[in-house]
């Protein structure tokens, strides 16, 4: 075949970045369409320079790829000007290897890791020319899979996707193949039964909504005696072997570098941290694994750059060791070694001093809240005085850049809050400048705080946006001056988002409705439009403030209550509770809260686990 | 210290990465092949990887030169096939030389270009082959290209009706590629009148000044 085929070459010469579309590139797996039995399409619902940085993608087409008879694919959402060539030239929407449109696929398989991207599933699914909505799709079409972390709450997506895998998706997508497999020559319905039957499978056509007048939640009900409830989350009892043949793409994304997971889950509890409550227990992955990953990755990739991925680096127990181990190895390769999420303490300073040989671009940490109370009620209590140490001893190492992430909005936020992260902030200069005078540079990012389902804020209102302004507003004017850069984001997205994030089914129309009023690519600034949004809600007859504004109630019915990640809701409740009594309780790795994580998955339970045995559960 | 001369072709994805891109896909491609790739010192080092001309994005090319410096020397036939085999498609090795490390740099000797451009017949080959006349006849081919003004005539060396079909026709040209002056393929499509539809470009060689 020549690549790109016809008609493709003549639109690429039009579109921006065509380097999306062609593919092409290093490890990227050709295998032999006649000879797979199943052939899954990994599809990402946004730009290529993300999907390409999205690493559970990485690990399920490894996984497929890997399997006799099963072939995996990739697609990435086109950015608008592709999308409008595709359509005028009638290309539908294909896959990156064998540039076979997504119809000629068994299952298409969509990562959602967040939901401000859900009109683009709609994008693609219409663009390869298949029936939005599941119940309009028959055997004769591809299974339309989802999963990822915004599947924990699959009802805003339930019209359009036949199956979510909750959870981790290593065994359960093996699960997801085998069961198409012994259905395949069965009508959809059969199909979807057989989904329904792998463990950590939601298929949202087996259950019921039923809703009180005022737009809650009277009851969810599956419609069929073997769909299971709740649906339990997929826990896989030890990390699988880490992908090392990464795609390497050929164009510059978003994170071009190898990755190797140190561990998934985290013990801190952060009230706000969805990844930090659905991804319990906390799984270390055994040093000597992730030194020889490294070293495969490197051999199969030519990275120059290697993450350790982990929701708090220097929680990993053999952090020390592996830094030392991976400095004195690649000393004279060039290479870069980066620790996302590292928490203020000097010894994170001491982890990224050794990593850094000389790149010092910028340092990053998160204290989220300007105060000592609030950061506790988060429940990521950082003395005040510990922020400045760090920072002091950031800037004394040779950091030029310090970045501060906070949050605006958190629950019993005052405005006492926002004006004390302006002083802290202003504190980071002066240290910055005692150090390294006017070329010291702190940047701010501010975020708005969204309540996630699953996690003990799931109850709490998003901030109205007015509030929301007013607090950005002081600290844009106290902000100003030499050395300090602050970025904010639009609150309307951050309303879609919040909307979206602890939706039920009714905004299955709304979403359809705004995409065909022109949404997409709706998290980014250029191309969020809230008057299509706005509109579809208000055709609906609802109100995104319901969903995204509303405090909840301990007795309501949330929409995702059916999902089970195995942290009880009565864990949640108590967790906000001390929230609201400014109450911090300590890393969990010192004392079990009984989160029910044991409880759910105490049977996988391995001593990788950052948990104690099973039968040491402690009180709840 | 080593400098190899790699002389490649492009096509395939290739075509569409940019030049920087391409920096970063031969620096990969070193490190795969096990290749002791030297580095700029400083701060920020970067591989010392020299691309002779930037390819523009969808263009193709038949002999492209890159160099580059490895810390030890490494024989080149083991330099070579550890290197074929870790390229990504869309980009082939043709030959490898080593090349003295006092010569200069290859952008400060390039001098021209020579492409093949082919484009979708939308008038008859007499009336193209007199716009050529025409062009080659001019003194000066007053221009815009992103706000700036400049005369494409001296850009262009020469320019050549290269096969004719039914649908299609291939242009012969050699543009200048010195900096500051280097013509470009879609310039001279448009100053035919063969601009704004489907076009593919092959650049075919690179000229070089002699040392």
């Amino acid at each position: 075949m020549t690549i790109p085929p016809e008609p493709l070459e003549r639109i690429l010469l039009r579109v921006q970045r065509p380097g999306r579309y062609v593919g092409g590139e290093v490890n990227a797996v050709h295998k032999d369409w006649r000879a797979a039995s199943v052939r899954v399409c990994l599809a990402f619902p946004d730009v290529y320079e993300l999907g390409m940085s999205n690493f559970g993608l990485a690990i399920l087409y490894d996984i497929l790829n890997r399997m006799e008879g099963v072939l995996a694919e990739r697609a990435y959402a086109p950015w608008p000007d592709m999308v409008a060539a595709m359509r005028e030239a009638g290309i539908s929407l294909y896959s990156l290897e064998s540039f076979r449109p997504l119809a000629q696929f068994d299952i298409v398989a969509f990562t959602l890791p967040y939901e401000v991207l859900y009109t683009n599933l709609l994008q693609m699914l219409d663009l390869a020319g298949l029936p939005l909505v599941s119940a309009e799709r028959d055997e004769r079409h591809p299974l339309v899979i989802a999963g990822g972390h915004a599947a924990f709450n699959p009802e805003p997506m339930a019209d359009f996707v036949d199956g979510f895998v909750i959870g981790d998706g290593e065994e359960a997508i093996v699960d997801v193949v085998q069961a198409f497999q012994s259905a395949r020559q069965a009508d959809r319905a059969s199909q979807l039964a057989a989904l329904a039957r792998v463990p950590g499978v939601y298929v949202p056509r087996f259950y019921d909504v039923h809703y009180h007048p005022d737009g809650t939640i009277a009851e969810v009900t599956p419609n069929r005696a073997d769909a299971p409830y709740p649906v339990v989350r997929r826990v896989v009892p030890v990390l699988p072997p880490p992908p090392t043949r990464l795609v390497v793409p050929n164009i510059a994304v978003a994170h071009d570098r190898g990755v190797v997971e140190l561990q998934r889950g985290c013990t801190r509890g952060c009230r706000f941290c969805h990844a930090g409550m659905v991804t319990r227990p906390v799984r270390e992955r055994p040093l000597e694994e992730v030194l020889q990953a490294v070293e495969d990755i490197l051999q199969a990739t030519g990275y120059e750059e290697i993450a350790l991925l982990s929701l708090s680096s220097a929680d990993y127990s053999r952090i020390g060791e592996l830094v030392t181990a991976l400095t004195e190895r690649y000393a004279d390769q060039h290479l870069s070694i980066s620790l996302p999420s590292l928490r203020i303490e000097s010894f994170s300073v001491d982890l990224a001093d050794g990593v850094s040989r000389g790149r010092r671009t910028g340092f990053t940490f998160a204290p989220e809240a300007g105060t000592e109370r609030l950061r506790g009620a988060i429940n990521k209590p950082i003395p005040g005085e510990q922020v400045l140490e760090v920072a002091r001893e950031v800037f004394r190492r040779g950091w030029r850049t310090v970045k501060l992430y906070f949050m605006l909005g958190l629950p019993g936020e005052e405005m006492a809050d926002v004006e004390a992260i302006a002083d802290l902030v202003q504190a980071v200069r002066a240290e910055g400048r005692q150090v390294h005078h006017r070329r010291a540079q702190v940047n701010v990012s501010l975020s708005t705080f969204v309540p996630k389902p699953h996690t003990p804020f799931q109850w709490a209102g998003l901030t109205p946006l007015s509030d929301v302004r007013a607090r950005q507003q002081v600290l844009q004017q106290r902000l100003r001056g030499g050395g300090l850069k602050i970025s904010w984001n639009n609150p309307r997205i951050t309303l879609l988002e919040a909307a979206l994030s602890r939706g039920d089914r009714r905004l299955g129309p709304v979403i359809r409705r705004a995409w065909e009023k022109g949404a997409c690519f709706d998290g980014w600034d250029e191309w969020f439009d809230d008057q299509a949004w706005a509109a579809a809600f208000a055709a609906l007859g609802l109100d995104p403030a319901f969903y995204a504004h509303r405090e909840r109630g301990r007795a309501e019915i949330l929409p995702w209550d059916h999902i089970a990640t195995g942290v009880n809701k009565a864990h949640l409740w108590r967790e906000w509770e001390l929230s609201r009594q400014t109450t911090s309780r300590p890393d969990c790795r010192g004392q079990c809260y009984g989160c029910g994580v044991l409880a759910a998955f105490g049977a996988l339970w391995t001593p990788a686990w950052a948990c104690p045995p099973p039968a040491d559960e402690g009180g709840r | 210290m080593q400098r190899l001369r790699i002389t490649y072709t492009v096509s395939g994805a290739l075509r569409y990465a940019s030049n920087l891109d391409q920096n970063r896909v031969w620096e990969r491609a070193a490190r795969r092949a096990g290749l002791p790739l030297a580095y700029s010192g400083g701060f920020n080092p970067r591989p010392r990887i020299q691309i002779a001309a930037a390819l523009p994005v969808s263009f193709m090319a038949e002999a492209e030169w890159v160099d580059l410096w490895l810390l030890r020397s490494v024989e080149l036939q083991v330099a070579l096939e550890a290197l074929t085999t870790t390229l990504p498609q869309g980009l082939r090795i043709l030959g490898a030389e080593e090349v003295d490390l006092t010569e200069p740099p290859l952008p400060a000797r390039l001098q021209a270009a020579v492409y093949t451009v082919e484009v979708e017949a939308v008038i008859p080959a007499a009336e193209v082959h007199r716009r050529v006349e025409e062009l080659l006849a001019a003194d000066s081919l007053p221009r815009t290209r992103r706000g700036r003004a400049y005369d494409l005539r001296p850009l262009v060396e020469r320019l050549w009706v290269e096969a004719e079909g039914a649908n299609e026709l291939a242009l012969g040209m050699a543009l200048s590629a010195q900096e500051g002056a280097t013509g470009r393929p879609e310039e001279v499509l448009d100053a035919l009148g063969l601009g704004g539809g489907f076009y593919r470009v092959r650049r075919q060689r690179l000229l070089l000044r002699p040392e």
